[in-house]
């Protein structure tokens, strides 16, 4: 059952022109998921690995549409050449909402492993990075979306557990 | 006939489709063969070609022809999956099978052995899928053009590049005169 957290987030998307959205899911971002695909206004093509997902975004922002991927953060393991190579060498914005596994409120403990290179990974691509940590950093959402395509560069929006955790 | 050859057959039915052509000898094959705006190469991201122009082919309504090679298929073969389970009817991806990978020596791939690029597509829900000899392959690509239906194409050439110079244009170019194509 999506939260309200989920409905603002997807709202902030639209209200900022997202129309098109790729995904592998993350149990943190299920409602998200659940709510993106009660919405018409975006079209929801999941992906099986992320960089396909953001061969998709890059062919869906040649033909006009405003893409966005939907992730884990250890998939950043998988995306950096494609993010070399692809979104950042021709110049595509596309806003990464990524589910910061392995903060503290963490069950498992294998995900700790890839939290400690996320932040180290985005800094080493030169990727604008922004942290939820609170459910009130949620309000930076629209004007991160606005940079985002003003910039024409990937940028990674971290949610961890405890944003999850308390937002309502 | 080498994917060179198939190319050039190319020409003629691209019309205004849109292309998304493969990194590599593919791409500055086809950008030596006939430039054009409409042409997007790739110039980096080994085995996106088709998901690429499967977005491509979503967000918009032109024809798109993504110019997928056997080696880059196999890298991202969920993509077959994914593009057989969104169809869109101004989608064709012709994938130019030469059992190798033409860019690194022509290294023979798994497609030139036990492994079967059309039994899998179709194994992957895409609907329409034709296997085609080099010499078959314009004719089938105009069809599907014309046609409402995705194909799939499957183009069984022979292994072989030709010494074309590098891309030289910069991708943000490529990127702005695509899409001032895409938006005429
Ligand atoms: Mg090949």
């Amino acid at each position: 059952m999506p939260k309200q957290i989920d409905q603002q987030i997807v709202d902030d998307l639209v209200s900022q022109g997202i129309d098109f959205v790729t995904s592998v899911p993350c149990k943190q971002l299920a409602g998200v998921l659940e709510v993106i695909d009660q919405t018409t206004a975006i079209k929801h093509v999941p992906s099986n690995k992320e960089d396909e997902g953001m061969g998709l975004c890059a062919g869906a922002y040649l033909g006009g549409m405003r893409p966005a991927i939907i992730m884990q953060n250890t998939a950043l393991g998988v995306v950096v050449n494609t993010l070399a190579t692809l979104i950042q060498f021709y110049r595509m914005p596309l806003p990464m909402l990524i589910s910061y596994r392995g903060e503290v409120g963490e069950k498992v403990a294998c995900q700790v492993e890839m939290a400690l290179h996320t932040k180290a990974l985005l800094a080493q691509l030169h990727i604008p990075t922004y942290h939820f940590h609170r459910p009130e950093d949620v309000a930076e959402l629209p004007g991160i979306l606005a940079h985002t395509q003003m910039s024409k560069k990937p940028t990674a929006i971290l949610t961890d557990a405890s944003f999850w955790g308390a937002a309502q | 006939m080498i994917r060179y050859d198939v190319l050039k057959t190319l020409l003629p039915v691209l019309d205004d489709s849109l292309v998304v052509c493969n990194i590599g000898s593919p791409s500055q094959e086809l950008a030596s063969l006939a430039d054009r705006p409409g042409n997007f190469y790739m110039l980096g991201t080994m085995g996106l070609c088709s998901s690429i122009g499967l977005g491509l082919a979503l967000a918009q309504s032109k024809p798109v022809l993504a110019i997928d090679g056997d080696g880059s298929v196999l890298t991202n073969m969920a993509t077959l999956a994914t593009i057989g389970n969104n169809p869109v009817g101004n989608f064709v991806l012709l994938i130019i099978d030469n059992g190798s990978y033409g860019s690194t020596g022509d290294q023979p791939t798994y497609a030139s052995g036990k492994t079967s690029l059309a039994a899998v597509a179709s194994a992957c829900g895409c609907e329409t899928v034709i296997e085609c000899t080099a010499e078959e392959t314009a004719k089938v690509v105009k069809d599907a053009l014309a046609s409402d239906a995705m194909t799939i194409i499957v183009s069984k050439c022979e292994s072989g590049n030709v010494a074309v110079p590098v891309i030289e244009t910069d991708p943000v170019v490529i990127a702005h005169r695509f899409m001032a194509e895409v938006a005429r």
